[in-house]
């Protein structure tokens, strides 16, 4: 199908694009890899398109004093092949390569991804579990929200009409921090019907996430307090735990969702621990 | 209203509308009837272009927001030399029946080989997950990109070889051997 009639603007800073934003009923596209499957669809639609997929002040990442900054507008594939500073000890790396197909990577964002917040996508799960922030510049200036805080619900997040999320924040992962990252769907680059990441901070907490649930990501925090206890913590002793955690944070999940989750989680947890 | 784009190393005017889909434009406005439409919502991989140097999917990607940005289809690919091995391997090996898919695995399949030194049959079809293809079964697609790349790095290790003054021929053997091992 073919989208429904727009306008189009592409605004070439962000002072303008904030300007187009404001006092109209305007939708930001950075790469539109999924914005433009729901106008062509007809599931929404837009009055008027405000194109941010070339702005300078989205673009610019940086690591310093332990904090990582990644621009909204950097795709998938530029964190894939290392195009920006890393501080995940290779996770967002990995992550970002599993993400759709290389065509989409090359376009799709980072920031839109985020914006859209499909409760499929991978990158709010990997942003929670390594306690990043998203930055939001609005009418007043620019605030911060913490990721758990961020996402609200399938599709929503803490986002308003008339803002735009600018750049992804986050403490560096210690040198010698453990990870583990799963996904499950029916052919790579489908959409996941799990996705568990567990995070094993060196010299800090370990956390857990969820994913690919009805509503968004979730920190899975009876598992990781148990795992802040015991770090060592058996299987037969943590997955009721699990079990607890994935009920609360995927409450309509039927029984294949649910085993789904639990392997995914595992695996995550297995890769992490270094097995 | 009225855009410049840059086709396969030609300027070309065009008019559109915001709403315009860049895989129409290049074929309606432009003649680029390689670029094939499948699904249209990014999931078959036919409509498989390069923007600013980087594959894409043409049915996702509006004709404005292409303004400016060099776009390259495999009609301008003929004398591309690995696109000149892809299609030599794609008949060899009978990589294709209906050729529908065929534009966009060409594509993606260049985009494989110049990101990777090595290639094995589990990163290809990794590569071709976003491809669809509903005549081959994909082991003919799967063999000619493998074929491809050993041909092309055999190319590259001769060529290698041949510059190097005083080289000798064990040498050159084991290069041989470890690159065809690679592809």
């Amino acid at each position: 199908m073919k989208p429904s009639s727009f306008e189009y603007q592409r605004p070439d800073s962000l002072a303008a694009a904030m300007a187009a934003l404001a006092g109209q009923e305007a939708t930001p596209m950075s790469g539109g890899q999924s914005l433009l499957i729901l106008l062509r669809m007809r599931m929404t639609e837009a009055s008027t398109l405000i194109d941010v997929s070339r702005l300078p002040e989205l673009s610019a990442s940086s690591l310093d004093q332990g904090i990582l900054r990644i621009g909204a507008g950097t795709t998938h594939a530029a964190i894939e092949d290392g195009l920006v500073p890393d501080a995940s000890c290779g996770m967002m790396a990995r992550v970002a390569g599993g993400i759709a197909y290389r065509a989409v990577r090359n376009v799709g964002t980072i920031g839109g991804s985020l914006a859209l917040s499909d409760p499929a996508a991978d990158w709010p799960v990997c942003l929670l579990a390594l306690g990043a922030s998203v930055v939001v510049q609005g009418e007043s200036g620019e605030r911060r929200h913490a990721m758990a805080d961020f996402l609200t619900g399938t599709f929503t997040t803490l986002l308003e009409p008339g803002e735009l999320l600018t750049r992804i924040e986050m403490p560096a992962l210690p040198t010698g921090s453990r990870w583990g990252y799963a996904k499950l769907a029916r052919k790579h680059g489908a959409f996941a019907d799990s996705l568990g990441a567990a995070v094993l901070p060196a010299g800090g907490d370990p956390r857990m996430v969820l994913g690919a649930t009805m509503e968004h990501a979730r920190l899975l925090t009876r598992s990781m307090e148990a795992l802040a206890r015991d770090p060592d913590l058996g299987w037969d002793v943590l997955a009721p735990i699990l079990r607890d955690d994935i009920a609360e944070a995927d409450p309509n999940a039927d029984a294949y969702r649910l085993r789904c989750h639990v392997a995914t989680l595992r695996k995550a947890l297995l890769q992490a621990r270094g097995y | 209203m009225r855009i410049q784009l840059e086709l396969n190393g030609d300027r070309t005017r065009v008019d559109v509308e915001p709403r315009d889909i860049l895989a129409d434009t290049l074929r309606e406005a432009c003649g680029l009837t390689s670029v094939h439409l499948g699904c249209e919502h990014g999931s078959c991989g036919a409509c498989t272009i390069e923007i600013d140097g980087q594959v894409a999917r043409s049915c996702l990607i509006l004709s404005i927001a292409a303004e400016g940005r060099p776009v390259r289809t495999l009609d301008g690919l003929a004398e591309d030399p690995v696109m000149q091995a892809l299609k030599q391997s794609f008949h060899r090996k009978h990589a294709l029946q209906c050729g529908f898919c065929t534009p966009g695995m060409l594509m993606i399949a260049r985009d494989m080989i110049r990101r990777h030194d090595r290639l094995d049959e589990a990163t290809v079809r990794e590569g071709l997950a976003g491809h669809i293809c509903r005549c081959t079964g994909y082991v003919g697609i799967v063999d000619a990109i493998l074929d491809a790349h050993a041909s092309l790095s055999d190319r590259h290790a001769d060529s290698q070889a041949d510059n190097q003054a005083g080289d000798r021929a064990g040498d050159r053997a084991d290069h041989h051997h470890e690159t065809r091992r690679a592809g």
